[in-house]
């Protein structure tokens, strides 16, 4: 029974479905470690009353789903000054690619069943581009930002639409030249390949520059704080000031989508995807493993947001020009140099 | 115009990831120690499953109107809790009394005596104006209603009220 369910094209629906869904449900978790951290990290308890049935708490886990409820039930209005089209289409585009992106992630060790190969990715990953697939849709991801700012047409909101897009530029190029490093080392853009070189060792000890840069720039791409320019909070006002309901959530939800495939691409990039001594040997082990790395990475997300203050803008922009740039350069000729004359 | 500050780093300084994993660190420390600290130790206390129990005396709650041993009221309605009210929260309708005889002679007490507590502020100005110790504020702090009309709270009510932690 087993034998005939397992086909290509049935494993193909099953991993998208698991993927998408686990995906979200890491999203919705990580909204309540994020309050939940944050409380701790801050001496309070955080949100722990919301009840299954009125009686189960179970630490709050509720939260979420009383979260996602309101947000859905909410009222949708539509400001009299909005570009109505841009205005509906900012969040999908926004949304859509954070999820897509996670596709292109190998998520555990591949394994051959009655002749057949099967990768835990959902992209297969002799699709050779899997590095820029990732990057083109995370590109992609600032443009929901830039025409929500734009449609909104406050002159606010598009003040930090303008942050957002200036921001990610800059990280972008420092990211990429990172990553650049580790394409070299492992002589491939596929993911299962860079995975593979590091079954040795993890890229994060060799390329600890390069791991530094993707980190920070990593966290400058998905807007999270120190770098939260797009959003802004409560100090300065950010591009989803008009949006409201599902819509907002749609942002919010694709933020978080957003960290988890940065920490999963962290995890492939530099600490070495799915490896871990004694853990992958198995198929299900290493998918053990590679969800315990993405669990670590994510909280960091969390934890330095309630460590660090948010920079000024200026700072930003020498940061990333500055010292990010020549930093993630000087990552790319050392591996270059290493790759030309050492290995 | 903006002031420039003559600040020198150092090189370590100037590195700023020691100083962001210090700042971790101790982000994480108060993360942990807030984990591992049972929800009764908090600071934070969950009021309808935990209740403070150590209101000091001084806490101005709910009014109580203090009696004799044997149950007569102190209050004798001379109106001065009434006028220095800053919220206006005190209405009272006196009688006239001849009971001369008794253990605590008066003449005049409250026929009806009222506080609404939707307008008092509990600042406490109705007890330092009492002449006879009569209306006191205690550490009774749970004051709820489902309506304006049950915020009035009148003689019977008001003779009832218990303190926090027992006196």
């Amino acid at each position: 029974m087993m034998e005939s369910l397992l086909n290509p094209q049935t494993f193909m629906v099953f991993k998208v479905v698991v993927v998408f869904i686990s995906v979200l449900t890491l999203v919705a978790l990580a909204t309540w470690a994020e309050r939940r951290g944050a409380a701790f990290i801050q001496d309070r308890v955080g949100p722990n009353r919301v009840a299954f049935f009125g009686k189960i708490r179970i630490f709050g886990l509720g939260q979420p789903l009383a979260d996602g409820l309101k947000l859905f039930f909410k009222e949708d209005l539509f400001p009299l000054h909005v570009d109505r089209v841009l205005y509906v289409i900012a969040p999908i585009i926004s949304f859509i690619p954070a999820t897509m992106t996670f596709a292109a992630i190998p998520f555990g060790k591949p394994f051959v069943k009655d002749g057949v190969q099967y990768y835990l990715s959902i992209l297969p990953p002799d699709t050779n581009i899997g590095i820029l697939y990732i990057f083109a849709l995370a590109g992609m991801g600032v443009y929901g930002i830039i025409v929500g700012g734009w449609a909104s047409n406050n002159k606010w909101s598009m003040l930090g639409a303008m942050r957002a897009s200036a921001q990610v530029i800059s990280y972008e190029l420092a990211m990429t030249l990172a990553v650049v490093g580790v394409v070299l080392s492992a002589g491939s853009l596929r993911l299962d390949k860079i995975i593979e070189a590091q079954s040795g060792m993890w890229n994060v000890v060799p390329q600890f520059l390069g791991a530094i840069v993707f980190f920070v720039s990593m966290f400058a791409e998905t807007n999270r704080l120190p770098f939260d320019f797009a959003e802004g909070e409560s100090e300065i006002i950010g591009y989803h000031t008009e949006y409201m309901s599902m819509k907002f959530s749609m942002f919010f939800l694709a933020e978080y989508a957003n960290m988890v495939t940065a920490s999963g691409l962290f995890v492939v990039l530099y600490l070495g995807g799915w490896h871990f001594p004694y853990l992958d040997k198995t198929v299900a082990g290493s998918i053990i493993a590679f969800v315990i790395k993405l669990l670590v990475v994510l909280w960091s997300f969390i934890w330095i947001r309630w460590t660090l203050p948010r920079f000024r803008y200026d700072q930003l922009m020498r940061l990333g020009w500055k010292i990010m740039l020549p930093l993630s350069l000087i990552n790319l000729v050392i591996v270059a140099l290493f790759y030309a004359y050492g290995g | 115009m903006a002031i420039k500050k003559d600040v020198k780093l150092s090189w370590w300084d100037k590195l700023y990831l020691p100083a962001v994993i210090k700042g971790m660190f101790i982000t994480i420390s108060h993360f942990f120690k807030t984990l591992f600290t049972p929800p009764s130790k908090r600071y934070t206390i969950e009021y309808p499953d935990r209740r403070k129990e150590d209101i000091p005396e001084w806490y101005r709650g709910l009014h109580r109107l203090n009696t004799y041993e044997d149950g007569t009221l102190k209050c004798v309605a001379c109106f001065c809790c009434a006028t220095a009210c800053p919220a206006d929260a005190i209405y009272i309708e006196p009688e006239d009394l001849e009971d001369f005889d008794k253990e605590h002679p008066k003449e005049k007490a409250p026929k009806v005596f009222q506080i609404d507590l939707h307008r008092c502020i509990y600042c406490g100005f109705c007890e330092e104006a009492c002449p006879k110790d009569a209306i006191q504020l205690t550490n009774h702090y749970e004051i709820v209603h489902t309506s304006r009309e049950a915020g009035v709270f009148g003689i019977e009510e008001l003779v009832k009220t218990k303190s926090e932690g027992g006196e």
